[in-house]
């Protein structure tokens, strides 16, 4: 692609990240949340692989999408776990005062939802670029 | 204005139908999509559409439960958007390796008699 | 403690899901955890139904939101033996798959989609929330088409687009009619729908949602006319996942059937009834007539699941407790044979090479072991006593001329005979006649025959003192039907009946 697109795609990555975790922990009182700060990482990393390669992106993510997947997927289940022991139903979440912010098990979870989509949505893309590319 | 969203989502529902009758994999996935869209719609119509009524409590002061909307339906059509996002994305994979392998994106695999 | 058990069956595969997946790069650790999840799994389902037998329904709400508006797990006898059968049934496909998968296979990721499509199975068996059980079966769909295109073949494409399309279609009916449903209510819960629905006056809207109801999950579940895709597509996975799909994924829409039709709505009206039993009757005729002009031994077998689950749905066509019984007796046999079957199918490509009838022979000469194996689900099938799908058949057969349907029984018997004839014809030309070829047969690993053995002798158990389980189906069906029991264990203290908007 071109040397434009390449050298801005790196600044546009960066901030597509920075926004996509200002999404995460925004969803809590506010439009936001796991799913779209997922998806806003998904597409920095997609724009590193329409910029360079698919293999520069694959570099950048440094894991499988895969293991992201199930990384994610067994945070949101250890987040439901203390609920067993405090109130004896998974997925009753803790909760933390810290100053005016407020944090807990669900916070997990969303970070949880948060890397499944990452992994999910890029195991897809990297796939369709890959085909294209050929 | 029931009779407005009635009618898109009467509108969305018969596109999608035609276009999963149809012979090439785009237009079927296409057609899934208007399906789900109208049926989203519809969940959503289901919580009872008014105008300016916001499903989310503002605050701890005493609320009036008259001037907000259900918010239920609406939690329903998110997580239904959510899945159905998750399912057409996979389907559209399947629908790609089957152009890879086949040549053609017609849905029978081979090119049909005219 | 007793109320958590309720959550394992399902939080035990998601765990296990997430390790395999996030160990994708270890495929031998894949196998262990895999197992080790299956193995604790069945082991919480066996304690389940432990804790459901004298009656007791579990019930556990999630996040501590209660019922009405929170999700509810639900537990009563019937729920918890599907728990036990699929958890058994998935654990034998474990075993199986130790002889029969390959790396690749492994490596496209088997067994994170494999306990994915466990996690969403228990969670449908176990939902008392009907929006729910919408989550698991999509759950099921996704894992489902992982699993058919695990090869990339193109055959296996192919079929997956015939199983996808239809399947999406049917989950945005079955999501139109719960959206309807809640509209005319304004509740979710099943046990809350089961109070507040004999109260709604009767509307277009709830005969339009029960028909929706009836059409998502006969298209899941394989009723004629709308069981075209199963055919299309069940004998292009490789033969683990069919048989844990013959065994697991029309059950849970016939399961989502009954508990909709005996818990919601009334099959005793004027036209649901004579429709579901004219579903029933074709679903029987056009499942075993389309088996019988096969000679791939899998398509025959897609085509007996199809004519089965008409067995089942003869059942909640009649309606009285013994129907439900002999229909709840009907699925916990057929899981364990249709999927013994399909093992024999893959052991039979196993030694002669193919799955083409015409194209193998000589298996009772080459492997004895084999052909007793094979005779006894295929036997059972037919409904030959003293196996178990003999007293299955009678329980519904006897059930249709006590509640006055005679022709439904004629037709089960009718097509009784014809299975028969599709299973000599296995046996005939797998196992009698000499292999076309005069090729010697490669010989089964004993892996692969660990399972089926084990399946076998849970036919022969079942057949040979079928009285605790009819003791069991008629209890189950019972509390199947008894809609107070259920709304008790619900609402120990207050009662927040369904709030319409």
């Amino acid at each position: 692609m071109s040397v434009i697109f390449s050298t801005m795609s790196r600044l546009f990555f960066v901030l597509m990240l920075v926004a996509s975790i200002y999404m995460l922990f925004r969803g809590h009182n506010e439009p936001g949340g796991g799913f779209i700060g997922g998806l806003f990482a998904a597409l920095a990393f997609a724009l590193l692989a329409l910029a360079d390669s698919v293999a520069a992106a694959r570099k950048a993510l440094i894991v499988h999408p895969v293991v992201l997947i199930g990384c994610g997927l067994f945070l949101a289940f250890l987040s439901g776990l203390p609920g067993l022991f405090s109130d004896g139903s998974f997925l009753t979440h803790w909760w933390a005062e810290l100053g005016s912010t407020h944090l807990g098990t669900a916070t997990i979870f969303d970070i949880g939802v948060f890397m499944v989509v990452i992994g999910g949505v890029l195991a897809l893309v990297f796939r369709f670029y890959e085909g294209v590319e050929q | 204005m029931e009779f407005v969203i009635a009618f898109a989502i009467g509108v969305l529902g018969a596109s999608g139908v035609w276009l999963i009758l149809r012979p090439r994999t785009y237009q079927v996935v296409m057609g899934l999509a208007l399906l789900s869209y109208g049926v989203n719609l519809f969940i959503f119509g289901m919580g009872r559409l008014r105008v300016n009524a916001p499903p989310v409590l503002p605050g701890e002061d005493a609320i009036d439960p008259a001037a907000f909307t259900d918010p239920l339906p609406q939690a329903l059509v998110l997580t239904a958007i959510v899945i159905s996002f998750a399912t057409t994305a996979l389907f559209l994979v399947v629908l790609i390796a089957s152009r890879g392998l086949t040549g053609t994106d017609h849905v029978d695999g081979r090119e049909g008699e005219r | 403690m007793f109320d958590t058990l309720l959550l394992w069956p399902v939080i035990l595969p998601l765990a296990g899901a997430a390790l395999a997946a996030a160990l994708h790069a270890f495929p031998a650790v894949q196998r262990q955890v895999a197992l080790t999840t299956m193995v604790l799994t069945f082991g919480a389902s066996l304690f389940l139904v432990d804790a459901v037998m004298e009656g007791a329904i579990l019930t556990k709400a999630f996040g501590g939101w209660m019922p009405p508006f929170g999700i509810v797990f639900v537990a009563d006898r019937f729920s918890a033996a599907m728990v036990v059968i699929s958890s058994l049934l998935a654990l034998c496909a474990l075993v199986f798959a130790m002889g029969d998968l390959r790396q690749r296979q492994v490596r496209s990721g088997f067994y994170p989609l494999f306990l994915g499509l466990m996690i969403g199975v228990n969670g449908a068996f176990l939902t008392g929330d009907i929006f729910n059980l919408y989550v698991w079966f999509e759950v099921m769909l996704i894992a489902t088409l992982g699993l058919i295109t695990l090869d990339r073949t193109r055959a296996q494409i192919d079929g997956a687009i015939k199983y996808a399309v239809l399947n999406l279609f049917s989950t945005i009916l079955f999501l139109m009619a719960v959206g309807l449903l809640y509209g005319a209510t304004g509740t979710l819960n099943m046990a809350d729908l089961a109070v507040v629905l004999p109260q709604t006056e009767p509307s277009a809207a709830l005969t339009l949602t029960a028909m929706m109801f009836l059409l998502a999950f006969g298209i899941k579940a394989g009723f004629f006319p709308m069981f075209f895709w199963l055919p299309a597509s069940y004998h292009t996975a490789s033969i683990i996942v069919s048989a844990v799909f013959a065994g697991l994924l029309t059950k849970v829409g016939v399961y989502a059937l009954f508990r909709v039709f005996t818990l919601l709505f009334e099959v005793d009206n004027g036209t649901l009834k004579p429709l579901i039993a004219v579903i029933a009757a074709g679903t029987m005729l056009f499942g075993v007539f389309g088996a019988a002009i096969q000679w791939d031994v899998r398509r025959i077998l897609s085509f007996h699941i199809i004519s089965q689950i008409g067995y089942i749905m003869l059942g909640l066509a009649v309606a009285t407790p013994l129907a439900l019984a002999g229909a709840v007796f009907y699925i916990i046999h057929h899981i364990v044979v249709k999927a013994n079957l399909f093992f024999v199918a893959g052991a039979i490509h196993r030694a002669t090479g193919s799955f083409d009838l015409r194209k193998s022979g000589g298996l009772m000469k080459a492997s004895p072991l084999l052909a007793v194996l094979f005779a006894i689900p295929a036997l059972s099938l037919a409904g030959i006593p003293p196996l178990s799908g003999f007293w299955a058949k009678f329980m519904v057969v006897d059930a249709s001329f006590q509640g006055e349907a005679a022709w439904l029984a004629a037709v089960a018997l009718f097509v009784g005979l014809l299975t028969i004839f599709s299973m000599s014809k296995i046996w005939i030309e797998a196992f009698w006649k000499e292999h076309p070829r005069a090729v010697r047969a490669r010989p089964v690993p004993a892996v692969m025959l660990v399972p089926i053995a084990a399946l076998g002798i849970i036919t022969l158990a079942i057949g040979f003192n079928p009285e605790p389980l009819v003791a069991f189906s008629n209890l189950a069906a019972e509390s199947m039907g008894d809609r107070t029991q259920l709304i008790g264990a619900f609402y120990g203290g207050e009662h927040t009946a369904g709030v319409t908007p």
